[in-house]
């Protein structure tokens, strides 16, 4: 009631307060909205990567915090002990040493005590040598020493026989911890899963379902079977105008690129990264990244055919495929986990020439 | 907000229903229904429903599509072992495949692409049956048969993609899955199969004449909406009897960029527009992989690729070189 005098006054002068009200919050809001951008900068930054010649759209674009791999910083390594004459050596200390018998007892030493931080830092030794005495070291009871051994061997074999691939942009190469990264089993191995629709048959049995295979698309679930263990044909494309020699189907074609969508997210990178996308097949038209991923997908071929499959029989039960009991198998992601260059390109050879070749280190 | 510039129908006259003409041609027979006003429906449209023609072939088209909407539906039902949250959830990702590519043209196993082709049959014979049904329609009320042209044009796109271009490769296999995600995914298949489909000629005027329908179809209808305050939503009677409302519109887009469809001329550029969008993206299908593989290099051939001068790779444009 003491604001009668503002209410009559009020009512004699009317005056449409919301209109101007609104604009001007708007306009104020968008201002303070501006200018927050402009000082504080914008809160989803991407960082863009050209990868060819403009007017192709050639870009891959990323946000920041995803370009380093912050798993590197957990990587130890030990600098080699130069051998001195007399040093004996571990196949005349140890027995059953067959692959590192060169190694002197100092070198030796280093890289078991290493390969435990990479692989089992929780379990240390035990983890492959058993808990009994130092003694039983030399034994081959259990399981994991006999992967541990051949997975020396396929290390060795990947730097001394793929440097095209592993050394494709400087000395990096690959070590034990380049896949496991603290874990015994490394992340981002692969079973056979199809069929995954199995009232289908065919063609339409391997497809339309939210797999980690299909990249949780409706994108067949079964091209890492086929062109990282069986090595099929992934090119897909005629080569002329009129070729009638070229019989791959669309179904090749969506498994070509279920196989290239897995390759784009276990690198973080997309299409263009390796492709002109107006000419997928053209390889006159490819970056030099993308003979490194042939490289790359004849190498996992390579290795899972010659180490990981034929190790079936080794890996206990609860490690073999929830499908076809098959042997875990190593692919793209198996080292690069979302980074193009697995570690943000560490040397991983470096301190480890035992591990760089089969044959005896040169320190 | 203005009362005239909106969105939703203003004012809506409820009377008796409309039973519509029953002259001659047996018009009124077969129709069906007992009308209701539905306030809602108004809004957007007429605010009346039915009676609507059944007739043999409505009864024919929506069978058939009833039937292939369950071939497809029990198919995708029974991918999931019958469950239903597995149904919903994985719903987007279902399909009903087309054979594998072994079996060519012959009849396939029904769980490897066989419910397929039957699911397709009954495709094709609604689509057949709605067609008679729109053109029998249009000859009883003696309209033109513009609207039964304009979804045989459909139909060719249709047709083209699951009948015709797999009968030219000889394989059922090259046709459209039934799927939400699936069919998407046979669409980007097809165009990296075949070497990029934008250059495909064809897909150029069919992209052309669809983005030009969305254009002409926003340029239309907000002319008239907007104005609807000059009675220029009865279009008919401004077609025949031209008043302010016509007028305005003409001289609005003729004082914008010196040319101006007319009232009726309008509906020719969208028919047009509509009907060529899939009868060249028809043409443009038929032709890949039977007479065109690769249409990028056809594209070289003919010189309309242009090519880029540049490096490749991302070291090249780094500052760390990679």
């Amino acid at each position: 009631m003491a604001l009668k005098w503002m209410n009559d006054w009020s009512r004699a002068n009317p005056k449409d307060i919301w209109r101007p009200a609104v604009s001007i919050g708007v306009v104020g809001v968008a201002l303070m909205i501006a200018a927050a951008l402009v000082t504080i900068g914008q809160p989803f930054k991407t960082a863009s990567m050209q990868t060819g010649p403009r007017g192709e759209g050639a870009v891959v674009v990323k946000f920041p915090e995803t370009l380093v791999d912050p798993t590197a910083a957990d990587y130890v390594s030990q600098d080699p002990v130069k051998p001195q004459p007399g040093d004996k050596l571990a196949k005349d200390i140890y027995k059953n040493v067959q692959v590192l018998g060169n190694l002197t007892d100092a070198n030796f030493t280093r890289l078991m005590v290493s390969m435990a931080q990479w692989v089992a830092p929780d379990q240390g030794c035990a983890f492959c040598h058993g808990d009994g005495d130092i003694s039983t070291y030399s034994e081959d009871k259990l399981y994991t020493k006999v992967i541990a051994r051949r997975m020396i061997q396929m290390t060795q074999d990947i730097n001394e026989n793929w440097s095209g691939h592993v050394q494709s942009v400087g000395e990096a190469g690959v070590n034990c911890f380049t896949c496991h990264r603290g874990q015994n089993i490394p992340s981002g191995v692969w079973y056979r899963i199809d069929p995954v629709n199995k009232v289908m048959a065919g063609w339409g049995a391997v497809q339309n379902r939210v797999t980690l295979q299909s990249q949780y698309t409706s994108l067949p679930s079964d091209a890492l079977e086929r062109y990282l263990l069986e090595g099929k044909n992934i090119l897909v494309s005629a080569q002329t105008v009129r070729d009638k020699t070229d019989t791959a189907s669309i179904q090749d074609t969506e498994r070509t690129f279920s196989l290239m969508n897995y390759i784009d997210n276990s690198l973080n990178v997309n299409c263009t990264f390796c492709h002109s996308t107006r000419a997928f097949w053209d390889t006159s038209q490819v970056t030099p990244q993308w003979a490194t991923a042939l490289l790359g997908i004849q190498m996992v071929n390579a290795l899972n055919n010659t180490y990981l499959v034929p190790l079936q029989s080794v890996f206990p039960a609860e490690q073999l495929g929830p499908v076809h009991q098959d042997a875990p198998k190593l692919a793209c992601n198996t080292c690069h986990k979302g980074y193009h260059l697995p570690l943000n390109g560490t040397d991983m050879i470096k301190d480890w020439p035992e591990l760089a070749s089969s044959a005896p280190p040169k320190y | 907000m203005a009362e005239y510039q909106n969105i939703f129908t203003q004012v809506q006259v409820a009377g008796a229903p409309d039973l519509g003409i029953d002259n001659d041609n047996r018009i009124a027979e077969e129709r069906y229904g007992t009308p209701v006003i539905s306030r809602l429906l108004g809004w957007v449209g007429n605010a009346q429903i039915g009676p609507v023609h059944l007739g043999m072939y409505g009864v024919i088209a929506v069978a058939s599509a009833g039937i292939w909407f369950v071939i497809v539906g029990m198919n995708m039902f029974a991918q999931v072992g019958w469950s239903i949250p597995e149904f919903i959830r994985q719903l987007f990702w279902l399909a009903l495949e087309p054979p594998s590519p072994k079996y060519g043209l012959s009849f396939p196993p029904l769980n490897d692409g066989g419910w397929f082709l039957i699911a397709g049959f009954f495709f094709a014979v609604a689509l057949c049956a709605w067609w008679v049904r729109t053109y029998e329609l249009a000859r009883q009320h003696k309209m033109g048969k513009h609207v039964a042209w304009a979804y045989l044009a459909l139909m060719w796109l249709i047709f083209v993609l699951g009948l015709f271009r797999p009968i030219l490769m000889g394989s059922w296999s090259e046709a459209v899955p039934y799927g939400i995600f699936p069919h998407l995914d046979w669409t980007a298949a097809f165009s990296i199969r075949y070497g990029n489909l934008y250059y495909d000629p064809f897909h150029c005027l069919s992209i052309a004449f669809l983005y030009g329908s969305v254009l002409l179809f926003a340029m239309h209808a907000g002319t008239i909406l907007a104005v609807s305050r000059f009675g220029g939503d009865r279009e008919l009677e401004q077609i025949y009897d031209r008043g302010t409302a016509s007028e305005r519109a003409a001289l609005f887009w003729r004082w914008t960029m010196g040319f101006n469809a007319t009232m009726e001329g309008i509906h020719r550029w969208a028919w047009w527009f509509a009907v060529l969008t899939p009868v060249t993206g028809g043409i443009g299908i038929l032709l890949t992989g039977t007479v065109v593989d690769n249409w990028f290099l056809w594209a070289v051939a003919h010189h309309f690729a242009p090519s880029y001068d540049g490096a490749l790779g991302y070291a090249a444009y780094s500052a760390t070189g990679g």
